[in-house]
């Protein structure tokens, strides 16, 4: 995340960005820029239809979703996507995305259903290949905004050097959605040699992290109804399978990945910390938090610690190989950033412990259920 | 964000510290008053570095806790009611009342809305006229002057569907109340920042004469906590018993006169039970007969619940500062944030939350964990 | 009770006869209702609580409260310990010298795992 000097405060975006509110179901849809519309021209929202498996089911995927995705799409349009068998062990992930408001800085649901599914493959060492894409759609729901979601799809799915090899369209009824949902699954493909898994963390190992925490959730919570503030923060959404290559190129002995979405990264370590039975000791002033996701914390109560992201990575790496992969990271796009945050030990074994500035201790526990906003 | 990191300098502290270390000679109680100079004390770790001889009694300032249960299943009952939009600040809604919580009605399909600010509120109402919006206005001195402006507006601009829960709790009764009661240990406040940056440090000169007690407004941050238990100490091994200002930057002896005469107008006070301490005369604040149409209260029918507190949940006891929280016995096990008994496990700085969150280390025997 | 931050204040303008203003907060804008400090002015800090400005902030005295932690190590280095100073003058022990151990060492050190040592 790069330094933020701004000399011209944001001012805050005060619509929610919603689909239902921001595009009217009478909006007329700007069809310039669409690879193929045509036949869509007659209904600018999605229609009970559309789910209905015939013709104007065809219509959405040959018109609207497979033009938007782009060079990503494989599909043969067959009922399952027929692959060729990789080598090696396979890992299988599968995500179901139904985030709101689904467009924020940076970014829409479509980036996160995309990497979201990827970043779960990369964290067990895989390559990831092939993902399918399944939308559940509520009735009404503008075309405008679903072309917006698949064009990202497509985008970041190139971006991650993913194929988009199968999916589904179902349509439900009006007020029984939330617009849009997603589900995305991956297959990809683990090297021999590469076992990295939560169970593998030991006393001893050295805890880093790819970059700045806090900062997708921050950028969601900006434009949340009855909190929105103006920032210049965006998403950090990314694909992180390129970093983790990197990482697993210098021929280290990686013990863990894991990406720290929600709950932040105090819901993973806590995690990892009871799955393998180590303690985990954090030095608060080595946390990279941004000045302005700390400063939306301090405003509304929260926790950096306990705030979601999602283009960042954890690792877990013995002391004997923590310098080389510390410096692949650095070398990478998405590591740019990336800093030591603590170590296992064996004390507090299943705890999270973080020493705080002032030199006392307190203990980061897991968060329960969302985090909310306080007064107090 | 500038004027707040800076009173987090560890090396500053430090100092401070070193002052503190260097002055007490003796045992001495400092009940810090404020819910959020608890967080802070134990988020920092303040009170691990601090000199055996002081101890902190954590204070009941934090109205999440002490908001009586009775409100608590009021509101409930008017956030199940159908065509209600149920606002609350984002504290309230794990708070635990005789049966369920603001979550649970929220899963059953009740609208229930966090927001920032009482505006958000009225903002909500403005844009839902057909529906009865509802605004849980709990809170301190602080909070009362933005439950206030929102209900004046609301009546100046006719807003008719909107309504307001009230539950305010006053500082000076309690510290009196405190005081008063027979197991009392504390030799010394540490009053809250943001309670006087409203109302002025006025009220406490009288209590601190009465009780013979130093009363220290300070600040959040660690540098602020730290500042206001070294002028407290430095008057308990003087035997003084003064009010000093520890947080000039944000507090006048008069206070703001602006919102002080908006909370003449728009309340009036009223005998509160405080949760888990019982009834305070005069310590709370409700809706003045000036505004009795905006009162939620009136407007919806909560009489007649049934309330019931925990017979294991011993939060009045941790909020008058009789006990610790971890000498109830049904702390870390029966009771913890995820399935609180009190209130005082929910709000991230009732005491036995604070406990549980940052301290659970110190506190769980060696090679068990709660 | 009470989490209140202090921000700038980059515009005022009126909202339905209300005194508003956007207050940056190191680069989080947020609304906010001015109408309890009515003499405020753009580049104002203030203190904000729930979408409402309750103090405007005193610059000079955050400032003066820093130099003088500041200088609180630095008067214990040129005069020694007062208070052992005023506890010898009165015939006493020297305050900490007696009673629980306190073992004081810099805060940024850190402690160990099993508690703070000071």
């Amino acid at each position: 995340m790069p330094e933020q000097t701004t000399t011209t405060p944001p001012t805050i975006i005060t619509q929610t960005t919603d689909l239902q509110t921001t595009t009217s179901r009478a909006d007329p849809v700007d069809f310039n820029g669409w690879a193929c519309p045509v036949p869509l021209r007659d209904s600018p929202t999605i229609v009970m239809g559309h789910g209905g498996g015939g013709a104007m089911s065809g219509e959405l995927i040959e018109h609207l979703f497979l033009p938007a995705f782009g060079d990503a799409a494989a599909a043969e349009l067959g009922d399952s996507a027929v692959l060729p068998a990789p080598g090696g062990r396979l890992a299988f992930s599968t995500d179901s995305f139904v985030v709101k408001p689904m467009f924020f800085p940076g970014g829409n649901i479509g980036d996160l259903a995309v990497n979201g599914t990827v970043n779960d493959l990369a964290m067990s060492g895989a390559r990831p290949l092939y993902l399918s894409t399944a939308f559940i759609l509520e009735e009404g729901t503008a075309l405008a905004g679903i072309n917006r979601i698949a064009t990202a799809i497509g985008h970041a799915a190139a971006a991650a050097g993913v194929r988009l090899v199968t999916g589904d369209t179902k349509v439900v009824d009006s007020g029984h959605g939330d617009g849009v949902f997603i589900n995305t699954a991956g297959i990809g493909v683990i090297d021999d040699g590469v076992d990295i898994r939560p169970s593998r963390a030991a006393v001893g190992d050295v805890v880093m992290i790819s970059g700045p925490i806090g900062v997708h959730g921050v950028a969601i919570m900006s434009c949340r109804e009855g909190l929105e503030f103006g920032t210049t923060i965006e998403t950090d959404s990314a694909p992180l399978n390129g970093l983790v290559q990197a990482m697993i190129a210098t021929g280290a002995d990686i013990h863990v990945l894991r990406d720290p979405t929600r709950g932040g990264v105090s819901a993973s370590l806590n995690e990892i910390a009871k799955a393998a039975n180590v303690g985990i000791d954090l030095v608060e002033r080595d946390l990279p938090i941004p000045e302005m996701v700390a400063n939306a914390c301090s405003l509304l109560g929260l926790d950096p610690l306990q705030v979601a992201n999602e283009g960042k990575l954890i690792a877990f790496v013995p002391e004997r190989d923590a310098e080389k992969v510390l410096a692949a990271m650095q070398g990478h796009e998405y590591g740019k950033e990336a800093v030591v945050i603590g170590r296992c030990g064996a004390d507090h074994r299943g705890m999270v412990v973080a020493r705080t500035a002032l030199g006392g201790n307190r203990v980061v526990d897991l968060p329960i259920g969302e985090q909310l906003p306080r007064i107090c | 964000m500038k004027y707040l990191e800076e009173f987090s300098n560890p090396e500053l502290a430090g100092k401070l510290l070193d002052r503190i270390h260097a002055a007490a000679t003796r045992r001495w109680a400092i009940m810090e008053v404020c819910g959020g100079q608890t967080h802070s004390i134990i988020r920092h770790g303040i009170d691990q570095l601090l000199p055996d001889v002081i101890e902190m009694i954590h204070g009941p300032g934090c109205p999440v806790c002490v908001t009586p249960l009775e409100i608590i299943d009021r509101a409930l009952a008017i956030a199940a009611q159908p065509g209600v939009i149920f606002c609350s600040f984002g504290d309230m809604l794990r708070v635990p009342g005789s049966e369920q919580d603001l979550i649970r009605i929220k899963s059953a399909g009740g609208d229930v809305r966090v927001v920032y600010s009482p505006l958000d509120a009225l903002k909500i109402a403005k844009e839902n006229p057909d529906r009865q919006v509802v605004f849980f206005g709990i809170g301190f001195e602080t909070t009362a002057p933005a439950n206030a402006m929102t209900v004046y507006q609301a009546k100046r601009l006719g807003i008719e569907n909107f309504s307001l829960l009230v539950s305010h709790v006053l500082v000076p009764p309690a510290i009196a109340a405190i005081m008063e009661s027979p197991s009392c240990r504390v030799q010394a406040f540490l009053a809250a920042g943001h309670v006087c940056s409203v109302m002025g440090t006025t009220e406490y000169p009288a209590l601190a004469a009465k009780y013979r007690v130093p009363i220290v407004v300070t600040g959040f941050e660690p540098l602020d906590i730290l500042e206001g238990i070294r002028r407290t100490v430095l008057q308990l091994e003087s035997g003084r018993y003064e009010v000093e200002n520890a947080y000039a930057r944000a507090v006048t002896t008069e206070g703001n006169t602006a919102a002080q005469a908006m909370l003449l107008d728009v309340f009036e006070r009223t005998d509160r039970v405080w949760r888990g301490i019982g009834m305070i005369p005069g310590s709370g604040w409700k809706l003045s007969s000036r505004y009795a149409q905006f009162d939620a209260e009136n407007r919806f029918d909560v009489r007649g619940i049934r309330t019931e507190e925990s017979t294991l949940c011993r939060s009045g006891e941790v909020l008058q500062g009789l006990i610790k929280p971890h000498e109830c016995v049904a702390f870390g096990k029966e009771c913890t944030p995820r399935n609180p008994l009190g209130a005082t496990m929910v709000s991230s700085e009732g005491a036995c939350a604070a406990y549980y969150l940052y301290r659970r280390l110190e506190l769980t025997p060696a090679g068990s964990h709660a | 009770m009470c989490l209140a931050v202090p921000g700038r204040i980059l515009r005022m303008f009126e909202a339905d006869d209300t005194l508003m203003s956007e207050v940056d907060f190191g680069g989080v804008v947020k609304q906010v209702c001015l109408q309890y400090i009515p003499d405020a002015a753009v580049g104002d800090y203030v203190i904000v609580h729930v979408g409402f400005a309750l103090q405007r902030l005193d610059e000079e005295s955050a400032l003066a409260t820093l130099a003088n932690f500041e200088r609180l190590g630095i008067m214990e280095e040129e005069f020694g310990d007062g208070f052992a100073l005023a506890a010898k003058q009165a015939g006493m022990p020297a305050p900490g010298n007696g009673g629980d151990s306190m073992t004081r060492t810099s805060a940024l050190s850190g402690p160990t795992m099993n508690g703070a040592t000071r």
